[in-house]
């Protein structure tokens, strides 16, 4: 790699890592401080390593510049350092003794702590996702925009609200009390759920960066079972869930960028090794007495990894869906659930069941129905994928309703 | 939309309507699917829950009966709470329900918002 393509590669994976360490000696009320540091350590090696070439370690350099900058703004700042390093209860005379620790052990630790003051209730969801993005992710304001189809100005504005509001509630970069610790992990996983989800599902074009947002929502997820507090069952369950969700990456969308539905996919592209990972976290997941959405999730996604079309297959998964239902009501799960039941009781009995769902403005809603008519009546089917057509929004969802329509009337 | 309360009762003491632990296991099937289809519509509130047969009664002047079926032969077996817009229509939905098919009822009570209390 030259340093054309190392700078942005350390920026995704060594930005955040600084980031966090220095917030958590900061504290919440100076995150835009400890952003500006690590901005300005990256700015300065894109000068001088194009000028002077590679340092023999590009991370320790960058290590060694953001400390000193560190320990530079402290000096310089009285009313500042005075503050920090109070707060910090160190002799303010021996600046260079400050430890700005960059082990593994404290930048993990340094994360985690940041997950859980980002995912703090106190602000929205897309607010807690969005900062995670961007602080414990290292993505720039306009990625962050294409993932949620938004503006920079938008999500800028989101971001800069959302530091003031966790300024305002004076919240504290730590691990919460154990008493705690199930509500406030509970807010985490949610925010990974859906960071996962904004990748698997987001309908922006940009493939490589939906399959980040992916990547990130695993690493993440992953510190958390790294963590003796927060290696918890559901964890586990969720790490689960993504692993085998994404074993189908490459699978379901074809050279085009476009969608390919299971039933269609490849299962050679399927990689077998997520699927075993997946098992494993799994396996971890079952430990315990408590059953999570994840759990559930988790096992429905399981016995969609297994190629043949059996009775067992789908009958347990038109099981997991009345249990998931039960749990907690979401349009795709009423779906889906639907679809699982013309699999395992045959079109008639969906049919009849899908009529009761009230879905009449989701687009997804008639492509089931289209789908379940098609073969007992065409003709019904063909006028559920037109409303369809009609209501979908994106490109994407207009090309795959039309191919099943032309499929129809051929 | 109102809550209402689904109450399950059927008989748990007479030999000769007790189903077989057979019949019950191929029970759970169709109240897994009816409750999954009421999940799917949106109109389960609460999955509730199922009751064990033994209980207790207790009556003025500590007086404390064995099971919850002294005076009749039915007891609740378990309760779920679902959204309707009205009677009617949770009386509807309630046809559906697996009980009936071992001689169970559904008893069907419209929940009364807290506010409306005061």
């Amino acid at each position: 790699m030259n340093e054309k393509e190392l700078i942005p590669h350390l920026f995704r994976t060594e930005y955040r890592k600084i980031v966090s360490v220095l917030c958590k000696l900061f504290g919440i009320d100076h995150i835009e401080v400890a952003e500006d540091i690590v901005s300005d350590t990256f700015l300065q090696a894109s000068e001088t390593w194009g000028l002077k070439g590679l340092p023999k370690n590009p991370t320790a350099w960058l290590y060694t510049v953001s400390k000193n900058k560190t320990i530079d703004f402290l000096r310089h700042n009285k009313i500042f350092d005075h503050k920090i390093t109070s707060e910090m209860s160190r002799d303010e005379s021996s600046y260079s003794e400050i430890d700005i620790d960059l082990s593994t052990e404290n930048i993990n630790d340094s994360q985690l702590r940041m997950m859980f003051a980002f995912c703090h209730p106190c602000i929205p969801l897309e607010a807690q996702i969005g900062l995670s993005l961007s602080i414990l992710c290292g993505f720039g304001v306009e990625e962050i925009a294409d993932a949620f189809l938004s503006t920079k100005d938008v999500i800028y504005k989101r971001l800069s609200r959302a530091k003031e509001k966790l300024k305002a509630e004076k919240i504290n970069i730590e691990l919460p009390a154990p008493s705690e610790i199930n509500r406030r992990l509970e807010a985490v996983l949610t925010t990974m759920y859906l960071l996962f989800n904004e990748g698997y599902y987001s309908t922006s074009q940009d493939t490589t960066l939906r399959k980040d947002l992916c990547v990130e929502a695993m690493r993440l997820t992953y510190l958390l079972t790294e963590n003796e507090i927060t290696n918890r069952p559901a964890v586990n369950a969720l790490l689960s869930l993504m692993c085998f969700h994404s074993s189908r990456f490459e699978a379901r969308m074809n050279a085009q960028g476009e969608i390919v539905l299971y039933e269609d996919q490849d299962t050679g592209l399927w990689n077998q090794e997520l699927i075993r990972k997946g098992q494993f976290y799994l396996s971890l997941a079952s430990k315990g007495d408590q059953l999570s959405r994840y759990h559930v999730e988790a096992v429905i996604a399981y016995w969609h990894t297994h190629k043949e079309d059996t009775k067992e297959k789908w009958d347990n998964i038109l099981r997991l869906y009345n249990k998931l239902l039960q749990l907690e009501y979401s349009p795709v799960a009423a779906l889906n659930r639907t679809y699982a039941l013309s699999k395992a009781a045959g079109k008639k009995t969906a049919i009849a069941e899908a009529e009761k769902l009230n879905l009449t403005s989701d687009h997804l809603y008639y492509a089931l129905l289209g789908y379940l008519y098609t073969g007992v009546s065409n003709e019904k089917a063909l006028k559920h994928y037109n409303t369809a057509l009609n209501l979908a929004k994106t490109l994407h969802d207009k090309f795959g309703i039309s191919r099943k329509i032309e499929q129809l009337k051929k | 939309m109102k809550d209402f309360l689904l109450v399950f009762r059927r008989d748990f003491v007479s030999d000769k309507v007790q189903p077989s632990p057979e019949q019950l296991q191929a029970m759970m099937k169709p109240w897994q699917d009816w409750m999954g289809s009421l999940g799917a519509q949106n109109k389960l509130v609460d999955a509730g829950n199922r009751l064990a047969s033994e209980g207790k009664v207790v009556k003025p002047k500590n007086v404390v009966t064995n099971g919850p079926y002294v005076e009749i032969k039915e007891a609740i077996g378990g309760y779920i709470v679902i959204r309707a817009n009205t009677l009617e229509e949770a009386a509807e939905i309630s046809k559906g329900c697996p009980i009936l098919t071992i001689g169970g009822n559904v008893e069907i009570r419209a929940i009364v918002p807290m506010d409306m209390n005061n």
